[in-house]
C-alpha cells in the first residue's frame, strides 16, 4: 500500500492534493487571524449597550482558525491522505491561458474602457486558442461588443466603463 | 379557500403583456445560461439582477425566477445529449439519459425529463400555494431568538448533511466573514475594511456569486479540456406524443420523485440529494431496476422530477421565512432586498401582489417553459456546438459586465476575478460553495437577530432556550451541527459493545 502510494507520487514534485490542501488551510487560517485581530481593535466583548461590533466577527474568525487547523492536520495525518496530482502542468497551462488574459483584460479595461477591451480579449482568445480566420475573429468580437453596447448604453441606459474611443463618438 | 382567491388575484397581477414578455425572456435566457458552461442558475440570475433595479419588483421576480426555471429545465439537455451535467443536480440524469441518446432515443429522454420536471414543479408549486401562507402566518409570531434559531438550523443542516463537516463550517464562516466587511448594521463601526475606501460598502454577494460560479466554472472547464461531442436529438410532435403515452405507467415514480423533491427542497442544498435519492428509490422499486444505467426511461424521469421539484420548493422557505433553500433562491432573496422588500413572513401580509404574483407566475411559467424547451431543444443543442474558444471569453466578458453593473465599480471586477480563483481551488478541494453564498446573504440578518436576542436577555444565552419552539429548533440545530461527530462516536460505541 505504502509503496503503491509512492509510485503514484509525481516525480517532478509538482503540487499534490495533500500540499494544495495544506496551503489552502494555511491561507484560510490567516483569514481567520485577520478577522480576530480586527475584532480586538473594535472590541469583541460586551458593552453596556450590548455585544460590541467585533463580537460576531471574533467568534467567526476563531471557528475559521480551529476548522482550518483540523483540515491542515488531516491533510498530513488523516486516514485518506491524497498524494495524487492536484493538477498536471499541462492542464494548469490551460487554466493560465484563461486566467492571465482575463487579468490583463480587467487591467486594460481601466484605461480603454470595457468595450474595446472586450473586443480585444475575445479576438485574442480566438486567435491564440483556435486559430480562427481574421474575418471570423473581427466579425465575432466586434459583433458581440456591439450587442453589449446596444444593450447597456442604448437599451437599458446602464453606463459601463468607457475609454477614448467611445468619447470620440460622443459617449 | 382564501389561498385560491389570492392565487386568482396573483394571476390578475401577472397577466399583462409586459409580464408575459418578461416570463418568456426569462425562460429563454434561463435555458441559455443552463446550457452554457460557466453560467448557471445562481450566476445567471446574479448577472441579470442589476438590469432589474428599475423594474417593478413583481416583473423583476417573474423574470428572474423564470431564469431559474429555465436553467432547471436545461440541466437535462447537456446531461442527455452531451453526457455533461450542467449542474450537480443533473448528474443522476446522465446515468440513463446519455445511454438513451446513444441508442437514438434522445427525443424520448428529453421529453420524459422535461415532463417529469414539469410534474415535479407543479407538485411543489401546489404545496407552496397551500403551505407557504401557513408557515408565514406561524412565523409572524417569531421574535429575534426564534429567527436566529431558524437561521442556525439552516446553517446546521448544511453541516449535518454535507460531505465534509469541517470544510462546510469553513465555507459558512467565510461567508459570514464576507458579510461582515463594511459598516456594522447596528453600531456603524467599520469592520474589516483596513482603511480601504472600496471596502466601505462591503463585498456584494452578487459579485462573489459571479466569481465563484461563473469564472471558476470556466477555469475548471478549461482544465478538463472541455470538448462537446453530443448526440443529435430528433424532436417532433410524434416523439413527444409517443413518450407522453408511456408516462402514465410510471405514475408512482413521478409521484415519489415529486414528493422527495418537495420535501428536500425545504432544506438547503436539497436538489442534488433529491435527484440521487429519487433515482435510487426508482431503481430499487422498479420492475426493470436491474436495467437502470442502460437507458431506462424511468431513470431519467425520477431524478429530473425530484430535482426540479426541489428547486421549486426552495422558494417556499425563501418567501415564508426569508431563508433560501438553494443557491439560486439565495440570489433571488438578495434581489428582494435590493428592490426594497423586507424578506420574511411579513411579505405575505404587506406584499400580497408580489407574493401571489410570484406564485401564480410559477404555475404559468412552468407550463410555458415546458412548451419552450420541447420546441427549442435543437436550437440550444446547436449553441453547445459553438467552439469553447469563443464561448469561454464571451462568458468572462459577460461576467465582468455583470459584476461591474452591480454598483458601477471597477473594483467589483477585480473581486470577481479573485473569487474566480478561489472558486476554482475550492471546487477542486471539495469545499462546498452553496453554504458560503447562503451565509453571505443571510449573514447580516443572522447577526442582527442574534444581537437583538442577546441584548434582550442581557447577554444570557438562555434566551435561545426560553420557550419550547426556540428550544426545539436550537436542539435540532445542535444535533445536526454535531451530527457527524455523534454518528462517529455512536459507531465507535457500538463497536465497543460488540466486543
Amino acid at each position: 500500500m505504502e509503496q503503491n502510494q509512492m509510485q503514484e507520487r509525481p516525480r517532478s514534485g509538482w503540487l499534490t492534493y495533500q500540499a494544495a490542501e495544506a496551503i489552502v488551510a494555511v491561507a484560510i487560517f490567516l483569514v481567520g487571524v485577520v478577522m480576530i485581530v480586527d475584532s480586538f481593535r473594535i472590541g469583541m466583548g460586551w458593552a453596556p449597550e450590548g455585544p460590541q461590533a467585533g463580537y460576531f466577527p471574533f467568534r467567526t474568525g476563531a471557528i475559521i482558525c480551529i476548522s482550518s487547523v483540523v483540515v491542515f492536520l488531516r491533510a498530513f495525518f488523516g486516514k485518506n491522505r491524497n498524494h495524487k496530482l492536484f493538477v498536471s502542468w499541462g492542464s494548469f497551462k490551460q487554466v493560465l491561458c484563461v486566467l492571465i488574459p482575463a487579468f490583463l483584460y480587467v487591467l486594460v479595461t481601466q484605461f480603454i474602457g470595457i468595450y474595446v477591451a472586450s473586443a480585444l480579449f475575445i479576438g485574442g482568445f480566438m486567435r491564440t486558442m483556435a486559430k480562427f480566420s481574421w474575418l471570423k475573429i473581427i466579425l465575432v468580437s466586434i459583433g458581440i461588443t456591439a450587442v453589449l453596447f446596444y444593450m447597456f448604453e442604448v437599451q437599458f441606459m446602464v453606463p459601463l466603463p468607457k475609454g477614448p474611443l467611445e468619447s470620440l463618438f460622443g459617449y | 379557500m382564501e389561498n385560491v382567491l389570492n392565487l386568482f388575484h396573483g394571476f390578475s397581477v401577472i397577466l399583462s403583456w409586459y409580464n408575459l414578455g418578461m416570463m418568456a425572456v426569462g425562460l429563454i435566457l434561463g435555458v441559455l445560461v443552463g446550457v452554457l458552461p460557466g453560467l448557471g442558475g445562481p450566476n445567471g440570475v446574479a448577472i441579470l439582477l442589476p438590469l432589474t433595479f428599475t423594474m417593478s419588483p413583481t416583473s423583476a421576480i417573474v423574470m428572474l425566477s423564470c431564469i431559474y426555471w429555465g436553467s432547471l429545465f436545461a440541466g437535462a439537455i447537456t446531461s442527455i445529449l452531451f453526457n455533461i451535467p450542467g449542474e450537480s443536480h443533473s448528474v443522476a440524469t446522465t446515468f440513463d439519459g446519455y445511454p438513451m441518446a446513444q441508442q437514438g432515443r434522445a427525443g424520448e429522454a428529453l421529453t420524459a425529463s422535461f415532463t417529469g420536471s414539469f410534474f415535479g414543479a407543479l407538485f411543489s408549486v401546489l404545496m407552496i400555494t397551500f403551505l407557504a401562507p401557513l408557515v408565514a402566518n406561524f412565523a409572524l409570531h417569531f421574535g429575534p431568538p426564534e429567527f436566529f434559531a431558524v437561521y442556525f438550523l439552516t446553517f446546521a443542516s448544511f453541516i449535518g448533511t454535507g460531505k465534509d463537516p469541517f470544510k462546510t463550517v469553513i465555507a459558512l464562516m467565510l461567508g459570514f466573514g464576507l458579510a461582515q466587511i463594511g459598516m456594522d448594521n447596528v453600531s456603524g463601526t467599520l469592520r474589516l475594511t483596513f482603511g480601504w475606501s472600496e471596502l466601505l460598502r462591503g463585498v456584494d454577494f452578487l459579485v462573489v456569486v459571479i466569481g465563484l460560479f461563473g469564472v471558476a466554472e470556466i477555469l475548471v472547464s478549461m482544465e478538463e479540456g472541455l470538448k462537446f461531442e453530443g448526440v443529435r436529438a430528433k424532436m417532433n410532435v410524434t416523439v413527444v406524443w409517443q413518450t407522453w403515452k408511456k408516462l402514465p405507467k410510471y405514475w408512482l415514480t413521478l409521484l415519489s420523485g415529486a414528493i422527495i423533491g418537495a420535501w428536500m427542497g425545504f432544506k438547503p442544498g436539497g436538489a442534488t440529494a433529491a435527484s440521487f435519492m429519487s433515482y435510487g428509490l426508482a431503481k430499487r422499486f422498479s420492475k426493470n431496476g436491474d436495467k437502470f444505467g442502460t437507458g431506462e426511461l424511468e431513470g431519467v424521469l425520477a431524478p429530473e422530477t425530484a430535482a426540479h421539484g426541489s428547486g421549486c420548493a426552495a422558494l417556499l422557505p425563501m418567501m415564508a421565512l426569508g431563508i433560501p433553500g438553494s443557491a439560486t433562491a439565495a440570489v433571488l432573496l438578495g434581489g428582494l432586498m435590493i428592490w426594497g422588500l423586507q424578506p420574511g413572513p411579513l411579505l405575505f401580509v404587506e406584499q400580497k401582489d408580489f407574493v401571489w404574483g410570484l406564485i401564480a407566475s410559477m404555475y404559468l411559467s412552468n407550463v410555458v417553459g415546458l412548451v419552450i424547451v420541447l420546441s427549442t431543444v435543437p436550437l440550444f443543442a446547436a449553441i453547445l456546438r459553438i467552439p469553447f474558444s469563443i464561448i469561454a471569453p464571451v462568458i468572462v466578458v459577460v461576467c465582468a459586465v455583470g459584476a461591474y453593473t452591480v454598483n458601477n465599480a471597477m473594483f467589483n471586477i477585480w473581486v470577481m476575478l479573485l473569487f474566480g480563483v478561489v472558486g476554482y481551488v475550492f471546487k477542486k478541494l471539495d469545499y462546498p460553495l452553496a453554504p458560503l453564498i447562503l451565509a453571505l446573504v443571510l449573514g447580516d440578518a443572522t447577526e442582527v437577530s442574534f444581537r437583538q436576542a442577546i441584548l434582550g436577555s442581557q447577554g444570557a444565552l438562555s434566551i435561545f432556550f426560553s420557550n419550547w419552539l426556540v428550544s426545539a429548533m436550537m436542539i435540532a440545530g445542535l444535533l445536526l451541527a454535531f451530527w457527524p461527530a455523534i454518528s462517529l462516536s455512536w459507531g465507535k460505541f457500538r463497536q465497543v459493545l460488540a466486543k
